[in-house]
């Protein structure tokens, strides 16, 4: 277990320097660079610009200097000071920004992600068990169903139809008068008002796939000996299906979760535009935008490293979970 | 209960498989039973029924088998009988029964045998359940079973997975949940055909000797008439979910009655027989579950089949002398013995 | 025994249909497991329908996708009818829509004018086009018998386009970069996947590695890094071109790790090693005895990753990253429906929403399908 766990905490170091240079390299693809930006910012604010000091620019913040040079000091302020570089449209640290932005974004998409969990594995189960009765089909339906439609669509129409039925703008997280106002009960009551569209709208596309998932795993271990083993030593049939193909048929998903790290604070992009809400999603989409590209080369690697992490975290729990794992 | 009244009495059992292309008849009118401290061996090829008529002793059929017809009678050493066959498969009184009465071992102890949980753990889920004893006690006892089934270093074989043990050993791991609660009855389902010869020799001296010591019942399902001549005391031949013949070991090995048991018989390799003696086959194939050939199901691959009889009306079964069975027409001609043939 | 003969043991009947069974090439065998997966059938019916529509999109759409008429803007669809208001047989038509502005509000309301009878015709003369860039022609698959009076089946939008056209164009972009994109991923994945599932040792631990790396960065932010990364004033068609190489340059190593899986388990087969034991050479045991053996496997995984790519393209294209207008496609179409306010006024512009669902499900069920035919021991 230990000389597992050593070996890939040992892997996930090449793979972090990989990703930051992936990060670094998407952060320079763009024509020109930190200082052309800047000076043409200057210079759309009405400044006249000197030629000089863009040159300048450049040798203040080391842009001339080679890019192996800019690497380190770009990732060596990421890791010894913790200082992500400055956002160029907000004009400020790249950290202040996405930190202000995290917390949201973790609250909203953990709940959605054990409202996924809450709903699809007991329905998984059920649906495996009761194979090919009324309720199956249902769901089955409903994952299919889920499967085609995207999350933003999912969420426009959620938009449109709170709009025409309940007569209710449930786009951003509150009414736009609440936002000034002190924490109240009233507040409360409005937040939650417009938070269970991204939630349903989250929830609904996680369900539906994790549904066929967990159906289709549970079938092939309720075909297994061990199941018959099981029932022969006389338990109920809710131990033998929780307590013996149930664990089994979660390891591939237990495999996932630490995918679902990343996606957390990434996934909900598109839902997180489409309803406003003040999200990392929407960020990373403006920076890209507009080409802020130190906030969103961060953010790229931020989100990598969280991956890479989520990945360590899967694992760990793998081989907690499933014996067989720890020796390979 | 005297000791002629049988432990497990199966009479006229049926098992259907309903399904989209037709209703198949794995089971069609089996009659067996067991006596106390007695080891019945079935023989049949696969797809002969004999594994599903076992396992409607503990009703655990697969879920679009049907049970339609007959009993099957159980006395536990306790006393009284139950009609195992008019329970309630998820009911308590046959959760009551299984492991707790009759204990069960399968095929492939490769995956019979949970993979996430130790081994341990698995002999004790029985003797927790049944038995009601706590952890420490429970854990003694899987100890002392593991020391029965001959396992080395139990202790360290308590918190064993299954993946780190031999097919031998698992299979040993498997007896010693199967014997977790000292059950009156054991069904050995196949357990050496996935094991190697020297493996399988030695669960077979298991089983034997724990026979002995424990004195529990045994129904012993193979395919191979080598490993039933050692083990058991009566033999009952399967084919297409009938009993063909049935009878003392020695018997029918001395003097087989049905012609699928002597084509069975021929084909299994024997030391000390003629060096140049072929191994014979039965010839064609087992016919097709959804289509069952008129008159005797065997007729098309027997060779000593009668035109205008066998192919037309169903075979009697027909009681020999010394609590022999056989179901052939051949018999109801000439009932004083087998023609002479083979 | 005196009247009764030996009946000899025969081999079981065999009547015609057990004989075709017998005899059937695996490929017959596909096809009909495929033929009993109804909802595939019907799924492969609607692909190949949207395909062959947007293969003639010049001609199945109505008008020019960019034609703009400010007098029609946000006009609701019309249906089609066939009886009149009085129940007498007309032949398919629409009504004609008049166009007002509310007094107070100065929103524009269209209302049906029953006396206003507009037939559908087939195959009229309306706009010129150039068929795929090259050969002119003006006919259209139907439309009103006078160029300028426009049906508009699915509405327009806020600059008055027909929005049908606009499907059917955008729909052209979209369907192919899904096929072209999947092309793309499978030359990776088959080629990397292969080479890493036959080689194994060193090779396969690089490739593992690099695959795991491309999948430890989260898709979207890194497709939205890349195309943002694309300059704006490049020629569309270049981009689109881009978008797609993108697109499957991220997505290969689910393709990639299929192919391994099957190669990891072909490669310990008997009949591999029968044939390297005969001396055949790698090549020929990579191309003649694996490939066609995962041949149906990797159809089947590529059908499915079809509405993978699909997606990321309107994904992008919805949030602006991917194509932009002028280019058509049906991220682009959404585009337009970002709005709250707009979808109220013209819920019709969900439209392209409802087609992506309808073609991403289609190629769901055709891979289900084909993967259920592809397994020979399936029942």
């Amino acid at each position: 277990m230990l000389a597992y766990l050593t070996k890939r905490l040992f892997w996930s170091i090449p793979m972090l320097i990989a990703v930051s240079i992936v990060a670094f390299i998407i952060i320079q693809l763009p024509p020109g660079d930190y200082a052309t930006a800047y000076v043409a910012e200057l210079r759309h604010q009405g400044d006249t610009v000197d030629p000089l000091m863009e040159q300048e620019i450049r040798v203040h913040f080391g842009l001339d200097k080679p890019i192996y040079v800019q690497y380190w000091w770009w990732i060596s302020g990421i890791v010894l000071h913790g200082d992500f570089g400055q956002s160029l449209d907000y004009n400020m640290p790249v950290s202040n920004l996405i930190w202000a932005r995290l917390g949201l974004t973790l609250a909203i998409s953990i709940t959605s992600l054990l409202l996924t969990w809450l709903i699809a594995i007991p329905i998984g189960v059920y649906s495996a068990t009761r194979q090919y009765s009324a309720l199956d089909y249902v769901f089955t339906i409903f994952g299919f169903i889920g499967r085609g439609f995207p999350e933003f669509l999912t969420a426009l129409v959620l938009m449109w139809l709170a709009y025409s039925w309940l007569n209710m703008d449930v786009g951003g997280l509150m009414s736009a008068g609440m936002e000034q106002q002190p924490w109240s009960f009233a507040k409360v009551i409005d937040v939650a008002s417009h938070i269970w569209v991204p939630l349903v709208v989250l929830a609904t596309s996680g369900t539906a796939g994790l549904i066929r998932v967990v159906r289709a795993n549970m079938l092939d271990e309720l075909n297994k000996p061990y199941v018959e083993t099981a029932y022969a030593q006389g338990l109920s049939e809710r131990r033998v299906v929780w307590g013996y193909p149930v664990r089994v048929a979660l390891n591939p998903f237990i495999s996932t979760i630490g995918w679902a790290l990343p996606s957390l604070i990434s996934g909900d992009v598109i839902t997180a535009v489409v309803l406003n809400l003040p999200t990392t999603g929407p960020l990373l989409l403006r920076a890209l935008k507009n080409q802020d590209m130190y906030l969103a080369g961060s953010f790229i690697l931020i989100l990598s490293v969280f991956t890479i992490i989520g990945t360590l975290i899967s694992d760990i729990l793998l081989a907690l979970s499933d014996p067989r794992v720890r020796r390979g | 209960m005297t000791e002629d009244t049988p432990l497990v009495e199966i009479t006229d059992l049926g098992v259907e498989f309903r399904m989209r292309e037709g209703v198949v008849r794995a089971v069609d009118g089996v009659s067996l039973h067991v006596r106390k401290g007695e080891v019945l061996g079935i023989v049949g090829e696969s797809g002969s029924g004999k594994s599903i008529s076992v396992r409607s002793i503990m009703q655990l059929l697969p879920k679009t088998a049907v049970l339609s017809r007959g009993s099957v009678l159980f006395r536990p050493p306790c006393g009284g009988e139950i009609d195992i066959a008019k329970l309630d498969r998820k009911g308590k009184e046959i959760r009551s029964l299984r492991s707790r009465h009759i204990g069960m071992i399968f095929q492939e102890p490769m995956t019979a045998l949970s993979p996430v949980h130790t081994i341990g753990r698995q002999v004790m889920t029985p003797i927790r359940l049944h038995l009601g004893l706590g952890k420490k006690a429970a854990r003694d006892r899987a100890r002392e079973l593991l020391q029965l089934v001959q396992m080395p270093r139990p202790d360290q074989m308590l918190d064993a997975y299954p993946h780190e043990l031999s097919g031998g050993m698992r299979q040993r791991a498997m007896i010693a949940i199967a014997l977790a609660c000292n059950p009156s009855l054991l069904i050995a389902d196949e357990p050496t055909t996935a094991l190697d010869v020297t493996t399988e020799a030695q669960i077979l001296d298991l089983l034997k000797s724990l026979q002995e010591r424990l004195g529990m019942a045994i129904i012993f399902i193979t395919h191979n008439f080598g490993v039933v001549a050692d083990i058991a005391d009566r033999i009952a031949v399967m084919y297409m979910g009938r009993v063909v013949e049935s009878g003392p070991v020695d018997d029918i090995f001395e003097k087989p009655q049905h012609p699928y048991t002597r084509a069975l018989m021929a084909s299994v390799p024997r030391l000390g027989a003629e060096r140049r003696r072929r191994l014979t086959t039965i010839p064609g194939m087992v016919p097709d579950p959804f289509e069952l050939p008129k008159g005797c199901s065997f007729h098309t691959r027997c060779s000593e089949a009668v035109a205008g009889t066998c192919d037309r009306l169903d075979a009697p079964l027909i009681d020999l002398a010394g609590g022999r069975n056989v179901r052939c027409h051949l018999h109801s001609q000439n009932q004083t013995g087998g023609p002479d043939v083979g | 025994m005196t009247d009764t003969t030996l009946i000899n043991p025969t081999p079981i009947e065999t009547n015609d249909a057990k004989e075709a069974l017998y005899r059937a090439t695996p490929r017959q065998l596909m096809w009909w497991r495929f033929r009993k997966h109804k909802l595939a059938v019907v799924s492969l019916c609607v692909l190949v329908f949207a395909y062959l529509t947007i293969a003639f999109a010049e001609f199945t759409a109505p008008y020019d996708p960019y034609e703009i008429t400010e007098m029609a803007t946000m006009q609701p669809p019309q249906s089609v009818h066939l009886f009149d208001e009085e129940w007498n047989f007309q032949g398919p038509f629409v009504y004609g829509l008049k166009r007002a502005r509310d007094l107070e509000t100065a929103a524009v309301i269209y209302t049906v004018d029953t006396d206003d009878i507009v037939p559908l015709h087939f195959f009229v003369a309306g706009s010129d086009y150039l068929f795929w860039g090259l050969i002119p022609g003006s006919f259209h698959l139907f439309g009103a018998e006078d160029p300028d009076t426009h049906i508009y089946l699915l509405g327009t939008d806020t600059l008055g386009r027909d929005l049908l056209s606009r499907l059917i164009h955008g729909g052209r972009t979209t369907l192919t970069i899904g096929i072209l994109g999947v092309f793309f991923s499978f030359l990776i994945g088959i080629t990397l996947g292969s080479i890493s599932g036959y080689y194994g040792g060193r090779i396969d631990a690089a490739i593992q590695r690099l695959m795991e790396f491309i999948r430890s960065i989260p898709t979207i932010p890194l497709w939205m890094g890349l195309a943002a990364a694309l300059p704006v004033e490049w020629d569309p068609l270049f981009v689109y071109f881009l978008i797609t190489i993108l697109l499957s340059l991220i997505s290969w190593t689910h393709l990639a790790r299929t192919v391994r899986g099957s190669f990891l388990s072909l490669r310990g087969e008997d009949y591999v090693l029968a044939a390297r034991l005969l001396g055949a050479s790698e090549k020929r045991i990579i191309t003649k005895h694996m490939l066609p053996a995962m041949t149906s496997y990797i159809i089947a995984a590529v059908t499915l990753s079809v509405p993978e790519m699909i997606l990321g393209e309107t994904a992008l294209s919805f949030l602006g990253l991917g194509l932009r207008p002028p280019v058509v496609s049906w991220g682009v179409l959404l585009q337009e429906a970002q709005n709250l306010r707009v979808i109220v006024q013209a819920p019709w512009l969900l439209l392209p929403g409802l087609a992506i669902v309808i073609i991403v499900l289609s190629f769901n069920f055709l891979g289900d399908g084909l993967r259920d035919a592809a397994d020979p021991y399936g029942r």
